[in-house]
């Protein structure tokens, strides 16, 4: 078990648990982003403290602080 | 505004954001579009008219994109109040979903939504043709059975499948059943339909319209999207106690009503639809690819900073041979006017009022027209995103989006444009606090102000090998930039309070941009500009005019026809010098009837609160016509010291003016510490109607164009103030 922001580059991950806001949860959720779904992550930008992850083939971004809330297990 | 009655059916055009729609929209309604705001909210509402194949005509309506029909913002609200026809909006008789077959299941979600609500619906089904780049299939009657209802396949910037559309639009409109399959899932957990029943019976009759269906959906709708901050408006306020009540009890049970909704949604999407698209490969996209450099944290950067470099070069000079030749072809019409009318006040209205009005709003189109044609190449392309990937952290820091960038570093070349440009932004949060600190970046029109007063005020001295005077005008820069950044930062925790939002920035798949859509954008934009900012600045052209030009005929000190006569009869000047000479009546006559006008006397009325900024009256009839534009005060002083009328800011004759100019007391008008107290209060101030114009088109109120001046002027008074008194005190004259 690992969370969004440490998770390395290609590797295939389920989710596990969305934490943080519930309005953040909602939002992510619509995009797609359940518990269970399957993501990959494209990039880490240490830099712009971004991660770029693809979920049912769209590419979606978040802050690394904001995706510490994602639980998420290799698959 | 209320919406329209019509008589003609109504057809809605909604999908995700990227998916084409709007190409569609224009390919179905052709060049006549109308451009309102939906009521209460500065978003626009685009209405254009598509003549059906049997002859009929239909009003479509474009609803903003959008991954959900639930919100919490009352921008978010629209699509839904729209799609469903919640009051004040009129029912939709068909929805046109638009949904990206590359991103299938994400925009089924919102397809879903719409079904609930038992809205006649049809699909346009788009980017089909790049299905192939990524090796992937789809089996459209696999889909059409899934979903029941018709679904066409549509390139929109290419009008493949139009035809087929406006057929289905049609049939749908005269046999709606067979657009409206309803609810395609079923939650299933007892305590979960216990909430949405309850919900279900506080939605007003006006919303439901007596179907049970809908009452449901916008039961789920208000589980979703209501919570104890939102701004959503006209909720009844029994339907807010409910859907608290019942959400906090499932909190309380242990269950999650959104995760329950969401995951039934996809659930179904997974099952019966997702599976009509199969990827044969798992190889790297084309826009990964891509990314992979205009992302890369070295290579990225640098593209990203040439990019912006030609956009910053783009509106600073390559618009200025546009910029000039409207300056010109407006000059030639005014000297043509008056050359073929007989001299009076009619005359001069129509040359220094009309005409020179209607100039100063053309004025503003190429630099206009550049930004959207860059600003919808960026978008177009998908790289405006990206933009906002790689602009986030720094942008974050003074509380904006990452789009907010694009915005903020136009508006060095001209506010008018950068303003407008806040429309890329979807929160209204971040488009208001990018919209108010704009014109505190140091615009193009301040820097004829800012080399004049160096030019005359600075000797070119050198500081530490530096040349002093391009150190100041550095400095300004600098000075104003970091004003804007601040006044982001504290209007962010102040007028704009508002919760900070988590980043979900989706980044689209790269496209080849649609020029057709690009150049249509930069059309629209350019008109609304001109009939709607247009008018105000027109008007205060006017205003303006007469405020410079009236009284007609004061009476004069000294009797200048009688000088004149001297000269022409007199015997003791040559004919050069008395050409000359009654030049220089000439300009004195000028001078003394403007300080008698209006707007001159204006500026003795303001004198006593720019006195303690070391601002005398003339200074301020100056800051007065340099509403017009900020350029205008170097012409305004020139006037005021009777230097030729058109004096620029490279006048020898205006600079030795500024510094030989003495108050009544004999001290000088102005000194270096003056000078520097009024370039830190024409950074600051927003002396320029057209901003404001701008501005109120945007916002649609009187409002914050009233805010932001009121604001700006204030903050360019106290940091004048303090320079000026901080100068003194240190023993500076």
């Amino acid at each position: 078990m690992t969370n969004l922001s440490e998770i390395p580059v290609g590797i295939h991950a389920r989710v596990v648990e969305i934490g943080g806001e519930r309005s953040f949860r909602r939002r992510l959720m619509e995009m797609g982003l359940l518990p269970g779904t399957i993501i990959r992550v494209i990039r880490h930008a240490r830099v712009g403290g971004l991660v770029q992850l693809e979920v049912r083939g769209c590419h979606l971004s978040l802050r690394h602080s904001e995706a510490r809330a994602l639980t998420l297990q290799p698959a | 505004m209320t919406p329209v009655t019509t008589s003609h059916p109504l057809v809605a055009i909604a999908g995700n954001p990227n998916v084409g729609k709007t190409s569609i929209f224009n390919r179905l309604t052709g060049l006549d579009l109308k451009v309102t705001n939906y009521p209460g909210v500065t978003v626009e509402r685009h209405e254009g008219h598509l003549h059906l194949p049997d002859g009929s005509q239909v009003t479509v309506i474009d609803i903003p994109g959008t991954y959900s029909l639930s919100g919490r913002s009352a921008e978010e609200q629209i699509a839904i109040a729209a799609i469903a026809g919640l009051p004040p909006h009129h029912s939709p008789d068909l929805l046109v979903m638009t949904i990206d077959a590359s991103q299938l299941s994400r925009n089924l979600y919102l397809l879903l939504q719409a079904l609930e609500l038992n809205v006649p619906t049809i699909v346009a089904l788009t980017m089909t043709d790049t299905l192939a780049q990524r090796d992937q299939t789809l089996d459209l009657e696999h889909l059409r059975a899934a979903l029941g209802i018709p679904v066409v396949e549509v390139v929109g910037h290419r009008g493949r499948g139009m035809d087929e559309l406006r057929a289905q639009i049609s049939q749908a409109l005269t046999k709606p059943g067979q657009a409206l399959p309803g609810w395609r899932w079923r939650p299933e957990d007892p305590a979960l339909l216990e909430d949405i029943d309850q919900v279900s019976c506080h939605i007003p009759d006006s919303w439901a319209q007596g179907d049970q269906d809908r009452a449901w959906a916008l039961g789920i709708w208000a589980l979703l999207s209501l919570d104890e901050d939102d701004e959503l408006i006209g909720i009844p306020d029994s339907l807010r106690a409910i859907a608290r009540e019942r959400r906090e009890a499932a909190v309380e049970q242990g269950r999650e009503i959104e995760q329950a909704v969401i995951s039934g949604r996809y659930a179904w999407i997974d099952e019966h639809a997702a599976p009509a698209l199969h990827s044969a490969s798992e190889k790297k996209s084309r826009t990964e690819r891509i990314d992979s450099v205009l992302l890369h944290p070295a290579f990225g950067f640098m593209f990203f900073l040439m990019a912006m470099i030609a956009l910053f070069q783009a509106l600073f000079s390559w618009a200025d041979p546009a910029i000039g030749f409207v300056e010109t072809v407006f000059a030639a019409i005014s000297s043509g006017v008056a050359a073929v009318m007989p001299h009076s006040l009619f005359r001069d209205f129509l040359t220094d009022g009309v005409i020179a009005g209607v100039g100063a709003v053309l004025v503003f189109l190429p630099q206009i027209l550049l930004l959207f044609f860059i600003i919808g190449l960026m978008e177009d392309t998908g790289y405006m995103a990206r933009v906002a990937f790689i602009m986030d952290r720094l942008m974050r820091r003074i509380g904006l989006h990452g789009r907010a960038f694009v915005p903020m570093l136009s508006g060095y070349a001209c506010a008018v444009p950068a303003v407008m440009a806040t429309r890329t932004m979807e929160r209204r949060r971040d488009r208001m606090i990018t919209m108010m600190v704009i014109p505190l970046m140091s615009c193009s029109a301040r820097l004829p102000v800012y080399t004049l007063l160096i030019a005359a005020l600075f000797a070119p001295t050198r500081l530490l090998g530096l040349p002093v005077q391009g150190l100041l005008m550095v400095a300004m820069y600098l000075f104003s930039t970091a004003i804007a950044l601040i006044a982001a930062g504290i209007l962010g925790r102040t007028v704009f309070r508002g919760a900070r939002v988590p980043l979900l920035l989706e980044l689209p798949a790269y496209r080849r941009p649609h020029w057709g859509s690009v150049v249509r954008m930069m059309w629209q934009r350019a008109s609304l500009f001109v009939r709607e900012a247009g008018q105000v600045i027109l008007v205060c052209t006017i205003v303006l005019w007469v405020l410079l030009t009236f009284p007609r005929h004061p009476s004069l000190d000294t009797d200048y026809d009688a000088l004149r006569d001297q000269v022409s009869t007199g015997q003791q000047l040559d004919g050069a010098q008395r050409e000359l000479r009654l030049a220089e009546l000439d300009d004195q006559e000028g001078q003394e009837i403007f300080l008698r006008s209006y707007g001159a006397r204006l500026g003795h009325v303001i004198e006593p609160t720019i006195e303690p900024l070391g601002f005398d009256w003339k200074i301020g009839i100056g800051l007065i016509g340099a509403f017009a534009a900020r350029e205008v005060f170097v012409s305004t002083l020139g006037v005021v010291y009777g230097v030729e009328a058109d004096a620029d800011e490279n006048s020898t004759t205006l600079r030795e003016k500024l510094r030989a100019e003495t108050r009544p007391d004999g001290s000088r008008a102005y000194t270096p510490l003056v000078a520097l107290s009024l370039m830190v209060f024409i950074a600051l101030s927003c002396q320029c109607m057209s901003t404001l114009a701008a501005v109120y088109r945007e916002t649609g109120t009187m409002r914050w164009p009233l805010f932001m001046f009121a604001y700006m002027t204030t903050l360019a008074w106290l940091a004048s103030l303090a320079v000026y008194q901080g100068g003194l005190l240190l023993g500076y004259a």
